[in-house]
C-alpha cells in the first residue's frame, strides 16, 4: 500500500482573539516591516499515512482533524499539501 | 464521602486536591490511575491541575483520550458530579463534557497570583456553601486560561446562569484590568447545563487554610460534602 505525507495547517479561527500573531505583527512593526497588516500563529503537522489512494489519505487525516489535531472551537485547519512518501 | 482525584502523566496538583479534601473536610480520596477503567466508587471526581501529557498539541486535548476519561464521561453523564481544575477544566472542554475552550492567556504571559471572584451562582451544587455576589480570594497559575466560545454558545451560558465564577476587582467589577487572562466576559468558571460538571481555572484547593492566606475556596469542597452528605 502507498505511503503519503499529508500536511496540515491549523489556524485559529478569524475573529478569535490571537495574542501571538499580534505579538509577531507587532515586532515585525518594530523591526521595520510595515507592509504586515496581519499575522496568525498557528501549527504545522506532517503525518505519514499508508492508505490505497490520495484521496483516502486525505479523507483519514480530515477525520483525524476532527476528532484531535484541531479544536473545533477555536480553530480551522486545512490540508496543506500531500506527496507520496 | 469519597473524592476520586484523577492523575495523569503530569499532573501536579494531585496532592493539593488531595489535601484540601481530606483535611480540613474530613472525606476520604483515592488516586485513579489515567490507564485505569475503575472510579473505585467516588461520589465525586476532581479533575486536578497541571500539565497533563505535557500540554502537547493543546493543554488537555490528549488527557481527553486517557482509559480513565471514558469513565469519567460514563459518570458525568449519569448525572456525578465532576470538578475540573485549572488543567482539569481544560480537558473537560475538550471531551465537550464542558463547552468553550481555553486558550492562551491575553497577555501572553503565565500568570500566578491571587485573584478576586465573585460568585455568579450560588444554587449549584458546588457552590451552595456560598451567596450569589460573594466574593472570593484565591490564587491563579495558569498560561492558558481565556475562556472563549462562539457568541451563541456564550449568550446561553449566560442566559441560563451557567456562569459560576467571575473574575472582578476587589470591589465585585469585572473590569478589563480584574481579568487575568482575557476570558470573555471574565469568565473563570462555568458549569453544565445539567449542573453536575462544573470546571474553573482559578484553584480552589489552595485557598483551604489561614496559613495560605485565605480559606475561601473550602466552600465548594463542603459544597459538595452538603449535597452528596457524608
Amino acid at each position: 500500500m502507498p505511503r503519503f505525507r499529508v500536511a496540515v495547517h491549523v489556524i485559529p479561527r478569524k475573529g478569535i482573539l490571537d495574542p501571538q500573531g499580534k505579538a509577531v505583527r507587532d515586532a515585525l512593526h518594530t523591526l521595520g516591516f510595515g507592509s504586515v497588516v496581519d499575522a496568525h500563529v498557528g501549527r504545522h503537522l506532517v503525518l505519514e499515512v499508508d492508505a490505497p489512494a490520495e484521496a483516502d489519505a486525505t479523507a483519514g487525516v480530515r477525520a483525524m482533524c476532527d476528532k484531535l489535531l484541531a479544536n473545533p472551537v477555536t480553530e480551522d485547519y486545512e490540508i496543506a499539501g500531500v506527496q507520496l512518501a | 464521602m469519597k473524592f476520586g482525584i484523577v492523575l495523569f502523566p503530569g499532573t501536579n496538583r494531585d496532592g493539593d486536591a488531595w489535601d484540601a479534601v481530606t483535611g480540613p473536610l474530613g472525606a476520604t480520596a483515592v488516586r485513579l490511575w489515567h490507564k485505569d477503567h475503575d472510579l473505585q466508587g467516588a461520589d465525586v471526581v476532581i479533575l486536578p491541575g497541571g500539565f497533563s501529557y505535557g500540554d502537547y498539541l493543546r493543554a488537555g486535548a490528549i488527557a481527553r483520550f486517557s482509559p480513565i476519561m471514558q469513565e469519567v464521561a460514563a459518570f458525568a453523564r449519569s448525572g456525578g458530579p465532576v470538578i475540573g481544575i485549572c488543567n482539569g477544566f481544560q480537558i473537560l472542554c475538550e471531551a465537550h463534557l464542558l463547552p468553550g475552550a481555553l486558550l492562551r492567556n491575553a497577555s501572553l504571559q503565565f500568570r500566578s497570583m491571587p485573584v478576586t471572584l465573585r460568585v455568579e451562582n450560588a444554587a449549584t451544587r458546588f457552590t451552595n456553601q456560598y451567596r450569589a455576589g460573594q466574593l472570593l480570594r484565591v490564587p491563579i497559575a495558569h498560561g492558558d486560561g481565556r475562556f472563549a466560545i462562539d457568541p451563541d454558545g456564550l449568550r446561553a451560558l449566560e442566559d441560563a446562569g451557567q456562569v459560576v465564577f467571575r473574575y472582578t476587582d476587589r470591589h465585585g467589577v469585572p473590569t478589563e484590568g480584574a481579568n487575568p487572562n482575557g476570558s470573555l466576559d471574565n469568565i473563570a468558571g462555568i458549569i453544565n447545563a445539567t449542573g453536575n460538571v462544573m470546571g474553573l481555572m482559578p484553584h480552589p484547593e489552595n485557598a483551604i487554610d489561614p496559613m495560605l492566606g485565605s480559606t475561601d475556596g473550602l466552600g465548594i469542597f463542603t459544597s459538595l460534602l452538603a449535597h452528596v452528605g457524608a
